[in-house]
């Protein structure tokens, strides 16, 4: 057995802020399924939130209102209001961690216009902002290689809670093809997203809810999972992310008729209204025929930026038109439509990532999360663009320094080694050795047509029951799907497997709240029940697994500062 | 449309002594990149076929194989611009061991990053954690270039002076060290520039240039390369170069079978610092440029009238 003081799950934003604050006195590992500097967190474009007031008058109470406005006021205020409080500082950290951030003129951090903000608030590094950060991270690592083993290219299996107790896990050497299990005083989940389930995505193949599902599986709840962002600009049939530095720039949005069409929808803040709006005007443009030659996209136009601003501030983003479609935005609009983006849901925690057990904020002894993996909640219903590349630094850096005192006095719980791996590898083997002849590649498909269709931007009772019945009939094609490689080195279809699984399950939860939620609130939108309601819905859904159906329970919205309101932009 | 046939090389360790090509054809969808096709063949006919990808996006650094013997990213290229009539050979990327199929082990990979002490080494008596650091526009620029590298490795797989030493840093881990070296908030320059400018490090690069044409990005290492000699050159870094430059001459000659005129540093340098280049020329040059060069330069060098000039120079001192 491989024991660590301290073991954190997942090397991106949230992972390695963690793993910096622990391993100053702990031994401490990173196990991560990609090499850190593959982390998904890289391919964040636009910019990080922080009111440093670089570009004009800002403050934390502007970025708080901005924030719980944006969530449709469903954010844990508490919560929010340490996020933004912390911003300047944690940037400030990565600066001089030697980040490199653009700069302006004053050799200040540059700030740019983001959605839903009402101040020039993102801080970021040309259109890469995610990769200067990431990196940055990634070379702190180094400097402390020699507390932080990093066991790259190690998947995550299970996790062992016993007893409110977290001890450890099961894990498989994907280079080696074995099996181990570690035991830690300590595990922080930082395993970011579940984007991966639909058809048009923004998200990476590794974006696949594993660390999500292993801690529903180990008995505890996940929250608000329902809650899924579309981003407006995702590049058209692939889904690539355009970033919303490109309207935060100036992009226009454009319909079939060469309309700039969110004057309808938010005729003041226009293409900066909060993504949940956009995505819903641009998919009622698309409904209603208007989209591009009466298609299901539209175009954004950055043409009268004029090409030294786009190579300047958006070099990236253009060279993602022409790698993709072929399509240079200096001259020609870009094809686009809203892309599945962001997972608002995950595994509940206080605001010092202790992971919560129950709707009574009963903390799980020795595990904690971070990173987007998490809810704790700050994005409530709809993030802000920017917030969550500060919530995986702020909280990573939280969750480590609740870590660190909570390991002070921890110790190694029991863990049953040989029962818990034999537990995966009967698994696994059951895999291998099954001669299924279902072809995961079409279950996969038909889950990702399947969200995106009845799952989506806009839900309805219909259209989740159909959700639901066809989730159902993949579930049992998946018992009999067909695995081709039966060896253990480098598997990376048995992977691919695994991943199916847990996005087949987690897409459950995700429908199940969303047919139970009968209000629209923020990314969640019921054509059935167009308005918001407080009286009935202003709690967060917990979801826990009971004799293998989800149990629903409530869990209310903390409210500080804000009342809630009607949301115009 | 017509069947495009991908030759993949194929090596599984549970099973195979030595690698071999497989044969998968497929009807290149439009838009198409590489790795989508490699997806398809994968998911569609051979399940067992094995590589590496996450971001689909060109930023992860994840997915780099090499298409007609040159590594690409294969999530930024268009599978129809490296079919050759109707046919591409795919291989791993070179200078590092086959794991399985397109997975190569990165291991060594990531040790020279770690090797040129890859964080930013403030002046700590400066430090306040109350402000940021300003930086200028140009300092920054500086900078963001080698900033955009996504570690790849499709630079350090293309390597030819790695093909023949295997000590050699190599062209990532020095892109990532000019970052630092030319950070203005790094107070360390000297001795970075003194520690890359031993053995394995900025001298034995070649210049073959293959690094900065495979680079998918603007990291491209051969210029931060030259970044970083004429620094070691402009703050005087300069003793003990000879071995190392003879080495690169070398090196050169062993494994391109000429001399590629940019391995002379004075041409990469610029021709300014006069003092600075005598000291450097060794003797190896000397002799090199004395008797054998005719022949072994390649093509004809546009400053070679200067780089004659400067060595009359030298000899007359
Ligand atoms: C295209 C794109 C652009 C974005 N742009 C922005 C932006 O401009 N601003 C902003 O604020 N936010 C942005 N976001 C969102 C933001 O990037 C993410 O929310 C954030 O980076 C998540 O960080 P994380 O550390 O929680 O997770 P990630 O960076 O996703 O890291 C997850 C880690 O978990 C590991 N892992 C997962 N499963 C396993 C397993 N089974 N076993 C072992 N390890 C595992 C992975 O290897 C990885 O290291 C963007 C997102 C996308 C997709
Ligand atoms: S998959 Fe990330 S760079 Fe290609």
């Amino acid at each position: 057995m491989i024991k660590h003081d301290i073991i954190i799950v997942g090397s991106g934003l949230a992972g390695m802020q963690a793993a910096l604050e622990v391993c100053k006195d702990f031994d401490t590992a990173i196990i991560t399924k990609v090499y850190p500097s593959r982390s998904h967190s890289g391919a964040a474009q636009g910019g990080i939130a922080a009111s440093l007031g670089n570009a004009s008058e800002d403050s934390w109470e502007d970025h708080m209102y901005d924030t719980v406005k944006g969530s449709d006021f469903f954010s844990d205020q508490d919560a929010v209001e340490i996020m933004v409080k912390d911003a300047p500082g944690v940037i400030r950290k990565m600066e001089h961690f030697g980040c490199v951030f653009s700069r302006t003129e004053k050799g200040l951090i540059a700030q740019r216009w983001f959605g839903g903000h009402s101040k020039q608030r993102a801080c970021y590094a040309a259109d890469r902002t995610g990769h200067a950060l990431l990196h940055v991270l990634h070379e702190q690592t180094f400097k402390h290689a020699k507390n932080i083993k990093i066991y790259s290219e190690w998947y995550l299996m299970s996790l062992i809670v016993k007893d409110g107790i977290c001890r450890g896990m099961v894990v498989y050497n994907i280079q080696k093809g074995k099996l181990e299990v570690m035991q830690a005083k300590t595990i922080i989940f930082c395993t970011g997203g579940y984007g991966r389930a639909y058809k048009i995505t923004s998200n990476a193949f590794a974006s696949t809810g594993d660390g999500i599902v292993a801690a529903y599986h180990a008995g505890l709840p996940l929250q608000d999972m329902e809650f899924v962002q579309f981003h407006p600009t995702g590049l058209f049939a692939q889904g690539i992310l355009i970033s919303e530095a490109a309207r935060g720039e100036g992009g226009h949005l454009v319909n079939g008729k060469g309309e700039r069409f969110m004057e309808k929808y938010a005729s003041a803040k226009m293409e900066l209204a909060p993504r949940d709006i956009v995505s819903r005007s641009e998919q009622t443009e698309i409904n209603e025929g208007r989209g591009i030659d009466g298609k299901d996209y539209l175009h954004i136009d950055l043409r009268h930026l004029g090409k030294e601003k786009i190579i300047e501030r958006l070099p990236q983003v253009r060279q993602l038109g022409i790698d993709f479609l072929g399509l240079d935005l200096i001259d020609d609009p870009l094809p686009i439509q809203p892309t599945a983006h962001y997972s608002m849901g995950g595994i509940p925690t206080d605001s010092d990532g202790h992971v919560l057990s129950d709707e009574k904020g009963t903390k799980v002894t020795g595990l904690f999360a971070a990173g987007e993996c998490s809810c704790v909640s700050v994005h409530g219903a709809n993030r802000l663009g920017t917030n969550s590349l500060l919530e995986a630094l702020v909280f990573g850096e939280r969750a480590g320094k609740a870590a660190l005192t909570f390991t002070q006095n921890a110790e190694f719980h029991d863990v049953n080694e040989q029962e818990e791996s034999n537990k995966v590898k009967n698994k696994v083997e059951a895999i291998l050795n099954s001669n299924g002849k279902e072809s995961i590649n079409d279950i996969r498909n038909e889950l990702k047509e399947n969200m995106t269709t009845n799952c989506g931007i806009y839900r309805s009772k219909d259209q989740l029951e159909i959700c639901l019945k066809k989730l159902n009939d993949l579930k049992a094609r998946f018992k009999k799907g067909k695995i081709t490689d039966k060896g253990f080195v480098f598997n990376s279809e048995l992977i691919e497997f695994i991943e199916l699984g847990n996005m087949l399950e987690f897409s459950e939860i995700i429908a199940r709240g969303a047919l139970r939620r009968e209000e629209s609130r923020g990314a969640h939108a019921r054509t059935d029940f167009q308005k918001r309601d407080d009286d009935k819905w202003l709690n967060h859904t917990l979801a826990f697994k009971k004799d293998g159906e989800i149990e629903f329970r409530f869990k209310p919205v903390v409210i500080t500062k804000h009342q809630p309101e009607e949301r115009k932009y | 449309m017509s069947e495009t046939t991908f030759k993949i090389q194929r090596f599984n360790p549970e099973k195979d002594k030595e690698t071999y090509f497989q044969e998968f054809k497929l009807e290149i969808p439009k838009g198409a990149t590489l790795l989508d096709c490699l997806n398809l063949i994968k998911w569609t006919q051979d399940g067992t076929l094995t590589f590496r990808m996450s971001c689909r996006s060109a930023i992860c650094g994840s997915c780099s194989v090499r298409a007609n013997g040159h590594a690409v990213l294969a999530c930024k290229t268009q599978a129809s611009s490296v079919a050759q009539n109707d046919q591409v050979t795919i291989k791993p990327l070179g200078n590092m061991e086959i794991i399985k199929d397109l997975a190569v082990d990165l291991t060594e990979f990531w040790k020279k990053v770690e090797a040129i002490k890859p964080w930013l080494m403030p002046d700590e008596k400066k430090e306040t954690q109350t402000t940021e650091r300003t930086q200028s526009v140009e300092e920054f620029l500086k900078i963001d270039k080698a900033s955009t590298c996504i570690m790849c490795s499709s630079c350090y797989s293309d390597c030819c002076s790695m093909a023949v030493d295997k000590s050699f840093l190599g062209p990532t881990a020095l892109a990532k060290a000019q970052r630092f070296v030319e950070d203005s908030r790094d107070k360390e320059t000297i001795s970075r520039i003194k520690e890359l400018s031993e053995d394995a490090g900025i001298w034995d690069c070649t210049h073959c240039g293959e690094c900065s044409q495979r680079c998918p990005t603007e990291a491209k290492p051969l210029d931060r390369i030259v970044s970083l000699r004429t620094v070691a050159l402009n703050s005087g870094v300069t003793n003990n170069y000879g071995a190392r430059h003879a080495k690169a001459f070398v090196k050169s000659i062993k494994s391109s079978g000429i001399l590629n005129e940019n391995t002379i540093p004075v041409a990469s340098m610029g021709f300014f610092n006069i003092p600075g280049l005598l000291s450097l020329i060794p003797v190896g040059i000397r002799m090199f440029l004395k008797g054998k060069n005719p022949p072994l330069i390649h093509h004809p060098m546009q400053e070679l009238d200067d780089v004659k000039r400067i060595f009359k120079k030298f000899e007359e001192k």
